[in-house]
């Protein structure tokens, strides 16, 4: 039905190229792992996201509370890798005012990430995220990028990419360690009034 | 590729990987017909406890098309869309989906 007639492509090699360029202004990974002292804080941006259930959750629900927030995405298995250390910082330190916050950057949605997070089991909030939440935090173009949130809602460490586990179990024992702010603990219960965490 | 970087093969390991796709959205007088991908590489990476069927370095995609025998002669362009998800050995980036358009001539 279609024989063969001369013809002439070209393209292909083009669009690779194309893909070079893509990768190159992500490549500048740079990574802040220890937590800053005090006088370097500063304050995580307040955000309203929705979790599985459809409920909405602000970062400022959990002043008083050391923060991990995770910006992560069901295709980066950098980011797979290091969930099972954050379910296992939540059972560790969830009754001594820390909480981990997924933030999903999947464009699929819930219909991606909620087979996903039962797949795995995750045992901490997740949220969808999206590109505003992103800019706030500074784009988040590489996954995992990861923040400990200190109780007065400073960020004290930022993590982009695979980091070690260690940074993550030292940052949030030190961050713990610190004096719950005066006021926040009151602020925080009624807060958190009915939240799972 | 970047030195380094690493996008998913056609077929990746699992299904939540986002594999790279070459779709046409328009072809003017060739019908098109299969894309070949290259052959891919499994590599085993920090992050991941299976290797990955990724495409690192340089790699070509070959299409292929046909075009009718009453077809005119004369130029056209096919175009499509690339999708692709990058990785490097620490960090994953969005997917990305770029415009294709390669000229042809039907002579």
């Amino acid at each position: 039905m279609y024989p063969l007639r001369p013809l002439a492509v070209a393209g292909i090699v083009a669009s690779l190229a194309l893909l070079l360029g893509a990768c190159s202004p992500s490549a500048r990974l740079d990574t802040a792992a220890a937590v800053k002292p005090d006088r370097d804080r500063k304050p995580a941006p307040d955000f309203t996201l929705k979790d599985a259930d459809g409920r909405p959750v602000r970062l400022s629900d959990y002043r008083g509370k050391v923060v991990l927030l995770d910006f992560w995405a069901t295709w980066c298995e950098p980011c797979a890798m290091e969930i099972p250390w954050f379910m296992d910082l939540e059972r560790r330190d969830k009754d001594h005012g820390f909480a981990v916050l997924g933030v999903s950057m999947d464009d699929e949605g819930w219909d991606a990430v909620k087979p996903f997070v039962s797949r795995l089991g995750v045992n901490y909030r997740v949220l969808m995220g999206n590109d505003q939440t992103a800019q706030l935090y500074g784009g988040v173009d590489a996954l995992p990028t990861t923040f400990l949130i200190d109780r007065e809602g400073r960020i004290a460490a930022v993590h982009v990419g695979l980091a070690d586990r260690r940074d993550f179990d030292d940052g949030v024992e030190r961050l713990l360690q610190a004096p719950a702010p005066a006021g926040a603990g009151r602020a925080t219960v009624a807060a958190l009034a009915g939240s799972p965490n | 590729m970047q030195a380094g970087f690493h996008v998913n093969s056609n077929t990746p390991a699992e299904d939540y990987l986002i594999p790279l796709a070459l779709t046409w959205t328009a072809t003017g007088a060739l019908q098109p017909g299969q894309v070949i991908y290259p052959a891919p590489k499994m590599e085993k990476y920090e992050f991941a406890d299976k290797p990955l069927s990724v495409l690192t370095g340089q790699f070509d995609l070959t299409a292929n098309f046909k075009v009718a025998a009453n077809a005119p002669a004369g130029s056209g362009i096919a175009t499509g869309k690339l999708r692709y998800q990058a990785c490097n050995s620490r960090a994953c980036f969005p997917p990305k989906t770029i415009d294709i358009a390669i000229p042809y001539q039907i002579q």
